[in-house]
């Protein structure tokens, strides 16, 4: 214990001699600047606008785990953006068709990227409602993939996963699918 | 605001650093960067990006006739409000739906001097749900409405010119009020100048505020031709008076600069306003011809009206005993400022060696008394010495304005000597004093001219600031220094440069505003005439050589974007309805060659510009206001034709379906 007090005093006074020389000035400017909180747009509270991707995920509870994987690939401010996006959002079905144990192994910190480079495999930029999404379109997704559209009369299929509905959000638009796309590589 | 432990601590560390590097270096000299930084000034204004500051501050623009939203203490620039000016960064003044807010009796004027912003009060609190400012030039009174940030009524001040001493609240917001700083001819005529004293009037105005803000004018009162420069209402045992200061009791019309500075005391003219209220019931006024407009901006047609009225009620003192009384102050007072209680009345004496200070408890004895000296229009004169509650000596020189921190102190601000000085209600000895760099002009604490000061900080407002900024050719930013005044010492902390002139300017605790701030309009409250609720709505419609173009804007396109038919000598008015219910995020909308601004749209408005084209081609159109990764892509066409063409009006968005 008084060894730890000795130490903490010499460097006490080894600070002070720095600071005098040195100018404590930049010392308290850089503490300050340090000391920068770190939170990005999902952290804004508002209920008042209409609901943004990311939110309309959320309260979806047919998309707990697409939301899951978002906060784990970290991807919640860029679903809030300006955007606009079109994500082609798997339901929980959709996971639950992944083989048995691939969305743990997913969700694990070390394979953040992984994940996150799923997951924005089934983002556009762009506003692309249903009307649009015509046969043969190819859409050109976040990863840098094209991915086919088939249409089928009301049928619509986009890399091989059926639109089973959209919701249109502030930044974008939501089209729920029933299976997860993997990038080709 | 939640911080991460980790980070909490190593800025512990470090605060516990600077601490120690002040203990062992000693205290400098607080002139010296080093002095200032190891004092820990900079951490007292630094905000951490992602906090937000502790108190708006509304800055008046002063020549720019705009209203500036700072964070206090950062000093961070927030918003330019435009009030009397156009601004084409926000199409005010050039769309068709805010032209009206700057029409008045002389046409539309689009511009003004601002000077004194003032917000509602409760109870003799700030209350944050508007702030007031005066236009000086063509006498003018704004509302700035605090849940929008716009500017929502402009009532036009008939019977005066130079709109200086406005507009001063009462402790409810019953009225704000106005006074001429110019006497001028009552009613106004084609007479000599040097009729003056004969002709020329000095007119003050009573307007009353409703319980949604809306403002009209409740009376004028009728005083002789002196230059009425500031004013404040009672407060607390007060609380039904008004007062105004007064120079030129000399009624001079002309070098002011020496006729107006003969007497030895001008006036402060306190007007009993409950009393004119009995009046005004009792029928005691006259209805005279007058001419003002009232410009209104509703929110749900998102459109102002002008409206021409042509009368106004006159009270004349002479006919309405114990409405008006003169309270003699020494040399040209400029700031009439009343303390908390309500009972110091201080003038700003200033060209005085020392600051007056009346007592209201002594008025009413002495209006009791008839303690008079004279009368001056059927005005009692009441003595000086009567009144006169103290003075403090030899304070400084030239003082201006008074603000109170709430604890027992005053604050004046001296411009030739450049400094503000502490002083003690009741004792009037001298406390503290410091420097401003350079030429201060009015003061402000947040609620310091209110019955609850919020006494933490102290804002100067300096008229020059050469050496203080990079130099920037001839004109130099007038600037705002930022004290630190929650000790015995007053402390410098910030010194950061304004837009326009920071007259004068009001402060307010951001929890009293940020909660009502508006986030967007509810696009289904939208009752604008020509708005288009969706895209299907969206459509060109002409009616001989007028075209309206009912446009939508969501990320990241117009519809329609692209347009024929239109002819050379049309008047195409944009109608554009910003479908997005989503927090900041308007649309702009620039039109090649025209001859106004752009429109900035928020989302759920409609908003309006007209364009005249003037020749054949195809002009592109797009978006201003960076919305989207693919706000570059917002882009549009429109196609002139020759007068005679035969081109159809047609118009789109995408490519048409193809036949099935």
């Amino acid at each position: 214990m008084k060894n730890v007090t000795l130490t903490f005093t010499c460097l006490l006074l080894a600070f002070m001699l720095a600071s005098c020389s040195q100018g404590a000035p930049a010392e308290g400017a850089n503490a300050a600047v340090s000391a920068v909180p770190v939170k990005g747009q999902s952290a804004v509270k508002d209920d008042a606008s209409e609901q943004n991707i990311l939110n309309v995920a959320i309260n979806s509870k047919d998309h707990s785990t697409l939301v899951a994987g978002v906060q784990a690939a970290g991807l919640e401010d860029v679903l809030v953006n300006a955007g606009p996006l079109t994500v082609f959002a798997p339901n929980n079905d959709a996971f639950a068709k992944l083989p048995e144990g691939a969305l743990d192994e997913l969700l694990k910190p070390e394979n953040k990227d992984k994940l996150a480079r799923i997951i924005k495999y089934h983002a556009s930029p762009g506003s692309y409602s249903t009307e649009m999404l015509k046969d043969g379109t190819n859409l050109y997704m976040a990863t840098g993939h094209y991915v086919k559209v088939e249409r089928n009369g009301e049928e619509i299929r986009v890399g091989g996963a059926k639109i089973l509905g959209t919701v249109k959000a502030s930044n974008g638009i939501v089209h729920v699918v029933d299976t997860v796309l993997l990038p080709p590589d | 605001m939640k911080t991460p432990t980790g980070i909490h601590s190593l800025s512990m560390l470090l605060l516990l650093g600077v601490g120690l590097a002040l203990f062992s270096c000693g205290q400098q000299g607080s002139s010296s960067q080093g002095g200032a930084l190891a004092d820990d000034v900079a951490s007292q204004v630094y905000v951490a990006p992602g906090e937000y500051d502790e108190f708006y501050g509304f800055f008046s623009g002063g020549f720019s006739g705009q209203l500036s939203v700072y964070g206090l203490p950062s000093g961070r620039l927030l918003k330019v409000i435009p009030v009397f000016s156009v601004d084409g960064e926000k199409g005010y003044g050039f769309n068709e739906e805010t032209k009206p807010m700057l029409q008045t009796s002389h046409g539309f004027v689009p511009w003004d001097d601002a000077h004194h912003p003032e917000l509602s009060q409760t109870d003799g609190e700030t209350d944050g749900r508007w702030v007031f400012i005066n236009g000086n030039n063509t006498p003018r009174i704004a509302r700035i409405d605090l849940t929008t940030f716009e500017t929502a009524e402009i009532i036009e001040i008939p019977n005066s010119g130079g709109n200086h001493s406005s507009p001063f609240t009462t402790q409810n917001t019953e009225y704000v009020v106005a006074g001429t700083r110019f006497g001028v001819p009552y009613p106004q005529k084609d007479v000599a100048i040097d009729s003056y004293a004969e002709n020329f009037k000095g007119m003050l105005t009573f307007i009353k505020v409703g319980p949604e803000g809306q403002m009209d004018i409740a009376f004028q009162v009728l005083l002789p031709a002196f230059d009425y420069d500031l004013a404040h209402s009672g407060k607390g045992a007060s609380h039904g008076w008004t007062f105004f200061t007064s120079y030129n009791t000399e009624e001079k019309n002309t070098l002011l600069e020496v006729n107006a500075s003969q007497n030895d005391k001008d006036f402060i003219a306190a007007v009993n306003w409950k009393k004119a209220e009995e009046y005004i019931q009792q029928g005691k006024f006259q209805e005279v011809p007058a001419r003002y407009a009232h410009n209104v901006y509703s929110d749900k047609n998102h459109t102002a009206t002008s409206e021409m009225k042509d009368k106004v009620k006159v009270l004349l003192p002479s006919e309405c005993p114990g409405l008006v009384y003169f309270l003699p102050t020494p040399k040209s007072p400029h700031g009439v400022d009343v303390d908390p209680t309500g009972e110091y009345i201080v003038g700003n004496g200033k060209l005085s060696a020392d600051l007056t200070v009346h007592s209201f408890s002594k008025m009413l004895k002495a209006i009791e008394a008839k303690a008079y000296d004279t009368e001056i229009a059927g005005i009692p004169v009441l003595k000086f010495e009567e009144v006169v509650a103290g003075i403090v000596k030899e304070p400084g020189l030239g003082p201006l304005h008074t603000e109170f921190d709430g604890r027992g102190h005053a604050y004046t601000t001296f411009f030739i000597s450049s400094e503000i000085v502490k002083w003690k209600l009741g004792t009037w000895e001298v406390v503290d004093r410091v420097p401003c760099y350079y030429s201060v002009g009015h003061l402000m604490i947040p609620g310091g001219d209110s019955q609850k000061p919020e006494g933490k900080y102290m804002v100067a407002m300096n008229k020059i600031t050469k050496d203080r900024y990079l130099p920037t050719g001839p004109e130099l930013n007038h600037s705002a220094q930022l004290y630190d005044i929650s000790g015995d010492k007053m402390k410098l902390l910030l010194d950061f440069p304004t837009v326009g002139e920071p007259h004068y300017a009001q402060g307010i605790s951001a929890s009293r505003v940020m909660p009502n701030s508006k986030k967007f309009y509810p696009i289904e409250e939208n009752e604008h005439p020509y708005r288009a609720m969706g895209e299907k709505d969206a459509r060109v419609e002409r009616s001989g050589n007028i075209v309206h173009v009912y446009m939508t804007t969501i990320r990241s396109h117009f519809a329609p974007d692209n347009i024929e038919g239109i002819k050379v000598g049309d008047k195409v008015y944009f109608h554009v309805t910003n479908l997005e219910q989503d927090w900041d995020v308007p649309h702009g909308l620039a039109v090649m060659g025209a001859n106004n601004a752009e429109l900035l749209v928020m989302p759920g408005q409609t908003e309006t510009l007209l364009w005249e084209p003037k020749r054949e081609g195809v002009f592109p159109f797009y978006c201003t206001d960076f919305c989207s990764a693919l706000h570059q892509e917002m882009q549009g066409y429109i196609r002139v034709s020759g007068q005679g063409s035969d081109i159809a009006l047609k118009w789109g968005l995408g490519e048409p379906e193809p036949e099935q």
